[in-house]
């Protein structure tokens, strides 16, 4: 460990932030540099830096009037050193010399304190990043009046119509960097805005949401007049029978599921034998519509291009026509597997080496209301709700249907039912898929945001019936 | 510096027109150390320091945070919280109403025995590398985990109405797991619970009392011979439940359904609502008449995340009555709903994850009340069950009426003795028909205060850890098998 030294005193570029905005590029580089600067006073033979920062707001709505209403400015650096072939990291949201320098010397004690592991990679060298956009101002501009006057709308459109809304209306402002000792550096920034409205009409409930970079791409109004109409098709519910159904289940119920089958991709995973694709990796698993990837320049997706270690993420088959192909790997993963990484690990140190992050299903170009015209009988799902693993080798989710349930029969929606209980194996899932929609952003509650499109599979297996 | 800068933000908003404002620093410093397969995974450390800044303007509420604890910064904070208030009244039906709670000016510290930042790294670090290597060697075994988490977190609360709080709390979790896989399956067992282990408002000395290396072994075997045991079956008859599984079953269907503001729609669109509508409130048979449970915070009911002196809402720690010889008696409250059940004082349940959250209705410490049997008397006393031991999944729907559990292991109660092993165990049922089946509850011998680490609710997500004393019970004519039934 070494000596602790007086702060020199430096004003710290954090003021910069104090209107609401985030540090410019200069300023992020200012604190990054600051903190190499001192790591090299003490016993790190090498340094590497992440600053994460984030400028929210979220506006939630509740009985038809704005219950909470928060902001939040956040900035936090992490430090990882490395010494005798060891490392930890340290993180602060305190941004003067004097706690950078704790934080880096805190980063070294806990690395002195294990065992030398043979296996650590010096950190990597400068990389090349594709640039991508997704900052957009007016997103970032957003006022707390704004929000307030759409929740109000969406608030007068449910007292029209003799319903109670739910929701919330958020934006925010984000941005990550990091740089380290070999000159590596790489910073990324974004916008966000989201709503999500649920309708109750009591005792049935409707919702849908919404999430872009962009706040033009959220409609407000239209997604409520979306949950309001379905909230009033939903009531009067009818108990039917569980069993085996088919099921059209649009785009968000379709991610809540899938997302469960992110880390299965993980090459540490397999290594760590808790992958369902450990010894099925170039089978014919799913079915042959079924092509996903995982693209971080994908125009629908969100995220830096780059991971926790710095490497620009690729664009990687993970599915072809049903076959997986595909992995990704951290830098540590790929060098004992023999491959190259792919740009989706984890910061390190971790025990779960990387994951994709951004998921792309491919989708077809059969629209929701075609699903339903050639259904004789089954369920239209509009969202699950509370999914779990049961069995993390056959894939066997359970859960919950939520905020209207259908029954289709001869093409046509004829009422709603009562909410059910699957139990239903991913892998089977997806072999069962008779028609894909187009694929889109799709948010929920269970997953994060990919893309994805509507579903219709067969033998879908509902296990319990629910009391509404 | 404390007081000083929230005595800034309390003026800032009332010259800003807030009829009322509340102020929460906190400083909270993390550590986590984790190992697999022999190798330290996680190793990292984190501290955070900031003030949140609550406020009433023009009837309606507005939050703010910032970490920056500048005069200034608290300044903007608090100004901002204030026209946030005022933009939430542009859609409000109603002024906000608070129930009245008295002015304290107290300091609180968690009782701990070793403080867990203070231990040597190395020896926590060998202690878990130890139990790692102790589960390793177990043919079979192809994934071994091990963890320990400490938190220490310091808040000071101050309010308009003139309280002045400081809480300091240090929170300790640790546990191992083994996991195999082998032909179609991926079995695992963990110790002492899933969700990392146990976790209490303890010091270092829970981690000594888990004696990790003498129950390494065992459940590497267990995770390793659970392959050849036999499917639990699907059918409807008696289940025994560990207290660790209990206390889950408690988080969900009774700690969730009986907080208020899901009650009043305030969770519809996220967490969802409630079954347990106000109507309800002393009118309905929630379980059988020896099932007692209480919402206790005070540190008499034990060292449980729940556990504090005062809410984030400076309202003082208290027990309330959820049930009551079966029926249902009592709601989680804040200042703002305590009216809307007949309560003249908030229940004391306003909990927040960070500087940066707004306090919501939080479980306290929710737990099932010990009853009189020695859990061998209880065995002896069983002709057919299923014990079911150990969280593996866990779900329930969005008004807490349909559940579905399934644990990492089970074991056959045949005429009175405890017999084989079985895999995949399940049940599944609703709420109260479930609660109403219970027929025996484990004496206070067996009655262990858990700790829920991981539980999600509000918008933005908060985690918050919750407290759930539970002890091994038995239920009747319960659905066994359901996750893993194909019909």
């Amino acid at each position: 460990m070494s000596p602790k030294r007086k702060s020199r005193g430096h004003s710290t570029p954090h003021d910069g932030a104090a209107d609401g905005r985030l540090l410019s590029g200069r300023e992020l580089r200012r604190v990054i540099d600051t903190v190499l600067q001192i790591a090299k006073s003490t016993d790190a033979e090498e340094t590497e830096v992440h600053l994460d920062e984030t400028c929210d707001a979220l506006t939630r709505f509740a009985n038809n009037a704005i219950h909470q209403n928060v902001a939040e400015h956040g900035l936090t650096v992490s430090v990882r050193t490395v010494a005798e072939g060891r490392t930890a990291r340290a993180t602060t949201n305190r941004v003067d010399e004097d706690s950078l320098r704790a934080a880096i010397e805190a980063s070294l004690s806990l690395a002195q304190s294990q065992p030398k592991d043979r296996r650590l990679l010096p950190l990597p060298g400068r990389q090349r990043y594709r640039s991508i956009n997704r900052f957009v101002k007016r997103t970032a501009a957003l006022a707390p009046e704004e929000r307030a006057r759409a929740v109000r709308r969406a608030c007068d459109l449910a007292i029209k119509n003799g319903q109670v809304a739910a929701g919330i209306f958020s934006s925010g402002q984000s941005q990550i960097a990091m740089g380290n000792s070999r000159g590596l550096f790489a910073a990324y920034r974004q916008t966000r805005a989201e709503f999500s409205v649920t309708m109750q009409e009591d005792p049935a409930a409707s919702w849908a949401k919404a999430n872009s970079a962009d706040i033009r791409d959220v409609d407000s109004q239209e997604l409520a007049v979306r949950a309001s109409k379905k909230a009033h098709l939903a009531t009067n519910a009818q108990e039917i029978a569980p069993g085996r159904y088919t099921v059209i289940l649009e785009p968000a119920a379709v991610l809540d599921l899938v997302g469960f089958l992110f880390y299965d991709f993980a090459a540490t995973a397999l290594e760590d034998k808790r992958s369902c694709l450990n010894d099925r990796m170039g089978t014919h698993l799913f079915g042959k519509n079924i092509t996903i990837t995982d693209d971080a320049y994908h125009a629908l997706q969100l995220g830096a291009p780059f991971d926790g270690e710095g490497i620009p993420r690729q664009r990687v088959a993970l599915v072809d026509r049903g076959v997986p192909k595909n992995l990704v790997y951290a830098r540590s993963s790929a060098k004992r597997a023999g491959k190259n990484p792919t740009g989706h690990g984890f910061a390190l140190p971790n025990e779960y080496g990387e994951a994709p992050m951004n998921l792309v299903f491919s989708g077809g170009e059969t629209a929701l209301e075609e699903m339903i015209a050639s259904t004789d009988r089954g369920l239209l799902v509009t969202r699950l709700w509370y999914i779990r693993e049961v069995d993390p080798y056959e894939k066997v989710m359970t859960g919950m249907t939520r905020d209207g349930l259908f029954l289709v029969e001869n093409g046509r929606v004829v009422s709603a039912v009562r909410n059910f209980r699957f139990n239903q194996s991913l892998i089977e899932m997806l072999r069962n898929v008779e028609q894909l929609g187009t694929a889109v952003r799709a948010t929920g509650e269970e997953s994060f945001e990919m893309v994805v499109p509507a579903m219709k599979v067969h033998n879908f297996h509902f296990s319990e019936v629910t009391k509404f | 510096m404390m007081w000083d800068l929230s005595a800034i933000a309390l003026d800032t908003a009332r010259m800003r027109g807030a009829t009322y404002a509340d102020v929460r620093m906190m400083h909270l410093r993390q550590r986590d150390l984790t190992t697999k397969n022999g190798q330290v995974g996680t190793l990292a450390q984190s501290e955070s320091l900031g003030i949140g800044i609550r406020v009433l303007a023009n009837g309606a509420w507005g939050f703010s945070s910032t970490d920056r604890l500048t005069r200034e910064g608290v300044m903007t904070c608090a100004a901002q919280a204030v026209s946030i208030a005022k933009a939430s009244a542009q859609a409000k039906l109603s002024d906000v109403v608070m129930a009245h709670e008295d002015a304290y000016i107290d300091s609180w510290q968690s009782p701990f025995r070793k403080d867990p930042f203070e231990i040597p790294l190395e020896t926590q670090l060998d202690l878990l590398l130890a139990a790692d290597a102790a589960m390793r060697v177990v043919k079979g075994v192809t994934l071994t985990e091990t963890g320990m988490q400490f938190r220490k977190i310091d808040s000071w609360f101050a309010s308009s109405i003139g309280s002045r709080i400081h809480q300091r709390k240090v929170i300790t979790g640790c546990g191992i797991a083994a996991t195999s896989f082998q032909g179609d399956e991926i079995q695992k067992r963990s110790y002492p619970n899933s969700f990392g282990g146990q976790h209490s408002l303890q010091g270092y000395e829970l981690v000594e009392a888990l004696e990790l290396l003498n129950h390494a072994p065992q459940i590497a075997e267990e995770a390793a011979a659970l392959h050849s045991a036999p499917q639990c079956p699907e059918k409807k008859g008696t289940v025994i439940l560990g207290s660790s599984q209990l206390g889950l079953q408690i988080h969900e269907s009774v700690g969730h359904p009986i907080e208020l503001d899901r009650v009043l729609g305030q969770e519809a669109n996220f967490a969802g609502t409630s079954f347990l509508t106000l109507d309800k409130l002393n009118n309905l048979r929630y379980a059988s008449d020896i099932v007692n449970m209480v919402a206790d915070a005070r540190l008499d009911h034990g060292p449980g995340l729940g556990t504090f002196a005062y809410d984030d809402e400076g309202v003082p720690a208290q027990c309330t009555d959820i049930i009551k010889d079966g029926q249902f008696r009592g709601y989680l409250s804040n200042r703002e709903t305590a009216h809307l059940v007949g309560l003249l004082r908030s229940s004391g349940t306003m909990r927040t994850e960070s500087w940066n959250r707004l306090p919501i209705i939080r479980m306290t410490n929710i737990s099932l009340l010990p009853g009189t049997w020695a859990f061998d008397d209880l065995i002896a006393d069983t002709d057919d069950a299923i014990l079911m031991e150990t969280n593996r999944s866990w779900s329930i729907d969005d008004r807490r009426y349909q559940f579905q559990f399934s644990t990492e292991i089970g074991w056959e109660i045949k005429n009175g003795k405890k017999g084989r092993m079985l895999k995949n165990p399940s049940y599944s049922g609703i709420t109260t028909e479930f609660w109403n089946s219970c027929d025996a509850i484990c004496k206070l011998d067996h009655w262990t205060l858990w700790g829920t680490p991981n539980c999600g609710k509000g918008q933005p997500m908060q985690t918050m850890g919750t407290g759930h004393g539970a002890s091994p019970s038995r239920f009747r004519n319960v659905r066994i098998g359901t996750a893993f039934s194909n019909q």
